[in-house]
């Protein structure tokens, strides 16, 4: 296990470190101390390591990562997982707004709630929120899956292209283009998966589908005089 | 950008180090604001006795027998303690606004920050770390304060500028964002009699909320309203005599994380502000909601 603390480091020396890791290397396992809310803690990793963060971080934490399991033992502020292409971020606590915005693959799972915008732009990320999730999350959301165990907020999925999300709890409202799906078998497959690698107890049974109407794919011509 | 800090005490055994604690609150918020930065305190009461505190950029010259001539234009005892270019004027409470004409005409430089039995405001353009050490303001002790670093959007760089703003008696506003119809506001609010002295966003803010209070709100009920009358992106942390209040804007892109234990309340605009408080690693920490309402009192 290799320590790097925070009250001793600089943040780039840190990121450098983590980001010089190759594929091949052996020093796999990484601790980082006092975190203390600082910002871009983790970020751009493209390597098969695994770091913890003991504490809670502040904005971009683990942003661009690839390959690597980022796990936050506290909470993480706005833009968790920013952009992930692969890999795992784990937040044992909350998260603060758009975590997982414009992510194309690798799983961010948040242990407690996820606030605004969760999964904004999602491009292939899959999301596990144990908790709840705040107003216009998924808002454009193309590709992945957002399962959320607890419920939603306002404008759930707005403007969809095509990701699916997967509530258990109440929707507030659902955004534009946004609609109840039917829950077919492959779906509770994905679900299943989703849930057993995010150690989220929740049986997929008990989750309704949501996704787009794609009524906004293309301009409806009935709508012509409003221009 | 812009940050924000605010601390209500709970433990009066804290007291004493509120400033200490808030100074070192605000410092950590400079990247979010470095062009100014304030900060609002609540202190200790005198019975019958009001606190103004005043601004001048000529300070030395301004205030020099500032207290005789106060006092002799108000008939009453005045006494004045400088810090930098502030100093807090120490008066009869029934003369704050006899005091404030008087002032205009003795001294046409001044600015009154803030009026009050217990509110005091310093803010001055610089990095939080230089205007705290101006005014020593990790010295101070009070029941709760709110303090701002200023990224600049809405108006120019000037202490007039700068949050926090007090457009009542013993309340005060800080914001992170920008307010979109502050210009209607300003022009209906002054028709009401509210006094606003700058063409900055917040201070319209401000006077709304004290212009809601002032027909009977409470303070919870005027932040409801700001909701729904106030266009644009805000934070808002506001103080009154005995509370502290917290909202945000439905759409919440501006950041805001709160704590609580036994001992306080504490409002960051991230969560690296509230980092060296006691306790906060057991502390309830969490992010206040859209569109609701948030305030606590003695």
């Amino acid at each position: 296990m290799q320590t790097l603390d925070l009250a001793t480091h600089a943040l780039r020396e840190m990121n450098a470190a983590l980001q010089a890791q190759s594929q091949q290397t052996n020093a796999t396992q990484w601790e980082i101390l006092n975190p203390r809310g600082a910002h871009a803690i983790a970020v751009g990793l493209d390597a098969p390591i695994e770091v913890t963060v003991r504490g809670s971080t502040g904005y971009y934490c683990a942003g661009m990562n690839k390959q690597a399991t980022v796990h936050v033992t506290g909470s993480a502020g706005p833009g968790v997982a920013e952009n992930m292409m692969s890999g795992t971020v784990i937040i044992d606590g909350d998260a603060s707004q758009y975590a997982g915005a414009t992510g194309r693959g690798g799983l961010l799972v948040i242990k407690g709630n996820a606030a605004s915008r969760c999964g904004i732009s999602m491009k292939g990320i899959d999301i596990v929120v144990h908790g709840n999730i705040g107003h216009m999350s998924a808002f454009m959301g193309q590709a992945g899956n957002l399962v959320v165990c607890g419920d939603a907020g306002d404008a759930l999925g707005d403007s969809l292209y095509e990701a699916r999300l997967f509530v258990r709890g109440s929707v507030k409202s659902l955004g534009a283009d946004c609609i109840e799906k039917e829950m077919r078998p492959e779906h509770l497959e994905i679900l299943r998966d989703l849930l057993a690698r995010a150690g989220a107890d929740a049986k997929p049974e008990e989750f309704r589908r949501y996704g787009s109407a794609r009524k906004l794919y293309n301009f409806n011509i009935d709508n012509a005089a409003a221009y | 950008m812009c940050g924000i800090v605010g601390l209500f005490l709970k433990d009066k055994s804290l007291e004493p180090k509120l400033g200490a604690m808030l100074t070192e609150m605000l410092v950590t918020m400079t990247d979010r604001g470095p062009d100014s930065a304030g900060i609002a305190i609540y202190g200790a009461a005198a019975p019958g006795r009001a606190k103004l505190t005043v601004q001048s950029d000529k300070a030395t010259e301004d205030f020099a027998r500032l207290a005789d001539d106060l006092g002799q234009a108000l008939g009453a005892e005045v006494m004045l303690q400088r810090k930098d270019s502030h100093a807090v004027l120490d008066l009869p409470a029934s003369a704050t606004e006899h005091a404030r004409k008087a002032l205009t005409a003795l001294r046409p430089g001044l600015r009154v920050m803030s009026d009050g039995e217990t509110i005091e405001i310093y803010k001055e353009v610089g990095l939080p770390r230089d205007v705290a050490r101006r005014f020593d303001l990790a010295s101070m002790s009070g029941t709760h304060g709110i303090g701002h670093t200023r990224m600049a959007t809405e108006s120019a760089v000037t202490t007039q500028g700068a949050h926090p703003f007090s457009t009542g008696a013993d309340q005060c506003l800080v914001h992170n964002g920008s307010l979109s119809n502050h210009n209607n506001w300003r022009r209906k609010l002054r028709r009401e009699g509210l006094r606003i002295d700058s063409e900055n966003d917040t201070e319209v803010g401000a006077a709304y909320l004290t212009w809601k209070m002032r027909e009977g709100a409470s303070l919870g009920q005027a932040l409801e309203g700001a909701i729904e009358d106030l266009d644009g992106f805000f934070t808002f942390v506001v103080g009154t005599r005995d509370g502290f209040g917290v909202v945000r804007d439905p759409i919440a892109c501006k950041p805001a994380v709160m704590a609580e234990t036994d001992q306080y309340v504490a409002f960051g605009s991230e969560y690296r502000a509230l980092v060296n408080l006691p306790g906060i690693e057991s502390a309830r920490v969490w992010e206040p909601e859209p569109a609701t309402v948030y305030f606590w009192s003695h």
